[in-house]
C-alpha cells in the first residue's frame, strides 16, 4: 500500500521536474518547484511509514514550512528585486541601478 | 473486523490520493497555458495531498503520529492555495496574459469547414 503511494509520488515528481526544465516562463518553474516540494513532504512521510518509523514526520513538517516560505521569497524577489524591505517600499530613483 | 475496515478505508484514501497526484502531475506537463497548469498544480495537488494524509492517519490509529499528520495536513491545506494564489498574482502583475484573453481581441476566426456530405472522416 505504501509502496504504491511512494511509486505514484515518484512518478509525479519526475513529471514536475520535466515541467521545471521545459517551463517557458519563470512562474511555470516556481509552480513546478512548489509542487515538487509538496510531493517531497508527502514522500518523506510515506517512506517513514514504509520503513516502520513514522518519526520522520517532523522532518516532513519542517520541509513544508521551508517550501512555503521559499516560494513566497522567490516570488517577492522577482517582483521587487530585493528581499529586505517591506512590500510597499519601492526603491527611490537614485537607488536604482 | 475493525482492522479490516480501517485497512480498507486507508487503502481507498491512499489510492485515491495517489491517483489525484499522478493526474495533477500529468496535467502540469500536458496543459497548454500557465494558468491552466496552475489549476492542475494547485487544486488537484492539495486535494491529493489531503487524501493521502487522511489515509496515513487512518493507518496509524490514535497516536502522536496522527497529531503530526493532522498538523501537516492543516498546514498544507492553508499554504497550498496561498502559494498558488501568490504565484498567479505575481504572474498577472508581471504581465503574463492567459491565452483566452488574447483571443477576444482578434477578429473572429473563419467558421470551421463543413465536412463532406459523405460523412467520411479525414
Amino acid at each position: 500500500m505504501f509502496l504504491v503511494a511512494a511509486t505514484a509520488l515518484l512518478i509525479a515528481m519526475v513529471l514536475a521536474l520535466i515541467r521545471l526544465f521545459i517551463g517557458p516562463s519563470l512562474y511555470d518553474r516556481v509552480l513546478a518547484v512548489n509542487v515538487f516540494g509538496t510531493k517531497t513532504v508527502l514522500l518523506i512521510g510515506v517512506v517513514g511509514f514504509l520503513t516502520g518509523r513514522p518519526d520522520w514526520l517532523d522532518i516532513s513538517l519542517l520541509y513544508a514550512l521551508i517550501n512555503f516560505i521559499s516560494t513566497l521569497a522567490v516570488l517577492k524577489f522577482f517582483r521587487y528585486r530585493r528581499l529586505g524591505d517591506a512590500a510597499g517600499d519601492r526603491p527611490t530613483p537614485e537607488e536604482r541601478p | 473486523m475493525i482492522e479490516l475496515v480501517t485497512d480498507a478505508l486507508s487503502w481507498l484514501f491512499i489510492l485515491a490520493g495517489s491517483a489525484a497526484l499522478v493526474v495533477a502531475a500529468f496535467g502540469l506537463v500536458r496543459l497548454p497555458d500557465f494558468y491552466t497548469r496552475l489549476h492542475a498544480g494547485g487544486v488537484t495537488d492539495t486535494f491529493g495531498a489531503e487524501l493521502l494524509i487522511i489515509g496515513l492517519a487512518i493507518q496509524s490509529g490514535l497516536t502522536l503520529t496522527t497529531v503530526k499528520l493532522f498538523i501537516i495536513g492543516l498546514f498544507l491545506f492553508f499554504t497550498g492555495p496561498t502559494a498558488t494564489h501568490a504565484t498567479a498574482n505575481a504572474a498577472w502583475v508581471a504581465g503574463l496574459k492567459p491565452r483566452l484573453a488574447e483571443r477576444h481581441d482578434e477578429p473572429p476566426e473563419q467558421p470551421p469547414p463543413i465536412g463532406r456530405p459523405g460523412g467520411d472522416r479525414p
